[in-house]
């Protein structure tokens, strides 16, 4: 075991760090485009249906057919990291939209009401208001997308992009189960991680409602 | 002495989307410091009319005035800056405390923090609350009651010269209701706002009210001076009257005795 770790700790290290950068782009990328299409999305209701759909349909693409579909691109197909970048921005644009729309639209319609007839303005309502309001679910959202694009990243070695998803190919390639789980463990380690971060970070944003319960 | 009027209504209509009538040519002017009670049934129109004066509701006929200016060539923002609006479900936003709830319309306007804390201090005592206590509480660590006066102090908050309440204390238990009642209308006696009050409740109206006007399906029935209301024959406002007046002991002592007869 300690063999096994001098031989290739300083590489699960550097696949991890590569594993976190390639989601941590994803998530950056699809919650700087995710939550205004989420925001317009309350603005134009009537596009809700639709765009939630396509992006319900870019979920349902498997990973591995993703990155095939994406390999033959130019720029794209240069570089592996590229491709896994924008497809694990696709799988994650779903739950942020989604959250960001419902979380907004769940906002109580008084307090809409209230703030537009005290005069807030469009912008002011958005940011003093519906964002904090919607907080909560909108981190719950981006949970969700983080969780599954650290299961999908593992897939992006297929092409190439590294991350921990390596050590996991050439142990199923060279049938040794500890080069598996010396993939496995920690992205598991890290989804979980990243789920209990970004799991206080909601609680901390949830507003209780004027009632007194938590919506 | 003729006073101006700081709040007007001219022949204002309001129909739904359906070409229904929500509101039927109302015409009402308000001077400078009174206190109007709207009084009617549920479904009478008296919150669409509230609501058009600060632009929630457009009227699809006829126009509203504030300061003799129709309210469309104004800058709406401003407008309704300038409106205090209290409703009965209060609307205090759950994520800020007490004093950001207060000082939210001058935060909107750009006032610096420490003027907002100051006037929510002030407000705070004006409406009978510790400041010390209560300006760091959020909504849901407040009574009914104390939230209806955080409400007001909000309303309060940018100095309006107009006052919009719809249905302030009908969310309150009676006593605690009753207790808010002559807070404000000690209060609206010091700062003589004009307030246009939307209310179900008789007894409301008479008790805060210089003048009631009773809204019927969309139509000003009565417009009557308060001390005036309960005098007048009309049959809509006997039932009101009768309504009211039933539950007080002479009555009672009345209805027991025709029982008895029967």
């Amino acid at each position: 075991m300690s063999a096994f770790l001098s031989q290739y700790g300083s590489e699960i290290a550097t696949l991890t760090f590569e594993h976190l950068w390639l989601t941590g782009a994803a998530m950056l990328f699809a919650t700087l485009i995710a939550v205004p299409a989420g925001i317009w999305l309350t603005r134009s209701p009537r596009w809700a249906k639709p765009v939630i759909g396509v992006a319900n349909v870019l979920q349902t693409i498997p990973s591995l057919a993703m990155f095939g579909f994406l390999l033959p691109l130019p720029w794209l197909g240069e570089r592996a990291a590229r491709i896994a970048i924008l497809a694990l921005t696709a799988y994650a644009l779903l739950p942020i939209l989604r959250n960001t729309y419902a979380g907004i639209r769940g906002i109580d319609p008084t307090l809409n009401e209230v703030a537009r007839a005290i005069g807030l303005t469009d912008a002011q309502r958005l940011f003093k208001i519906e964002i904090p309001l919607a907080a909560s679910f909108i981190l719950a959202g981006l949970r969700t997308a983080t969780v599954t694009c650290i299961g999908i990243a593992t897939i992006a070695a297929a092409v190439g992009a590294g991350g921990l998803g390596e050590l996991i190919f050439r142990g199923v390639a060279s049938i040794d189960n500890r080069l598996v789980l010396a993939g496995a463990i920690p992205a598991a380690l890290l989804a979980l991680g990243a789920d209990a971060a970004l799991g206080l970070l909601e609680r901390w944003f949830k507003v209780p409602n004027a009632a007194g319960s938590n919506r | 002495m003729a006073m101006s009027n700081a709040l007007e209504f001219r022949n204002v209509s309001v129909a739904t989307a359906t070409g229904r009538l929500l509101l039927k040519d109302v015409s009402l002017a308000l001077e400078e410091g009174s206190v109007t009670a709207i009084l009617g049934r549920s479904g009478s129109g008296k919150t669409t009319l509230l609501r058009t004066a600060n632009r929630m509701i457009e009227p699809t006929d006829g126009g509203v005035l504030v300061g003799g200016t129709n309210i469309q060539e104004q800058t709406l923002v401003d407008l309704r800056r300038r409106m205090g609006y209290v409703i009965q479900e209060t609307g205090l936003f759950p994520h800020f405390n007490v004093e950001r709830n207060i000082g939210i319309v001058l935060e909107a306007k750009g006032q610096p923090q420490p003027q907002r804390i100051e006037r929510s201090k002030e407000l705070l005592h004006l409406v009978g609350l510790d400041a010390a206590a209560f300006s760091q509480r959020y909504p849901h660590q407040l009574s009914g009651g104390q939230r209806q006066r955080v409400g007001l102090a909000r309303a309060l908050a940018a100095e309006p010269k107009i006052l919009l309440m719809d249905e302030p204390f009908g969310a309150l238990d009676p006593l605690t209701r009753a207790e808010m009642q002559d807070m404000v209308r000690e209060l609206l006696q010091r700062l003589r706002t004009t307030v246009l009050l939307v209310t179900h409740d008789l007894d409301e109206a008479l008790f805060l009210a210089d003048r009631i006007v009773l809204l019927g399906e969309g139509s000003v029935i009565a417009d009557l001076a308060a001390d005036e209301f309960l005098r007048s024959d009309l049959p809509e406002i006997a039932a009101y009257a009768h309504a009211f007046r039933r539950g007080q002991p002479s009555a009672i002592a009345d209805q027991t005795a025709k029982d008895r007869t029967a």
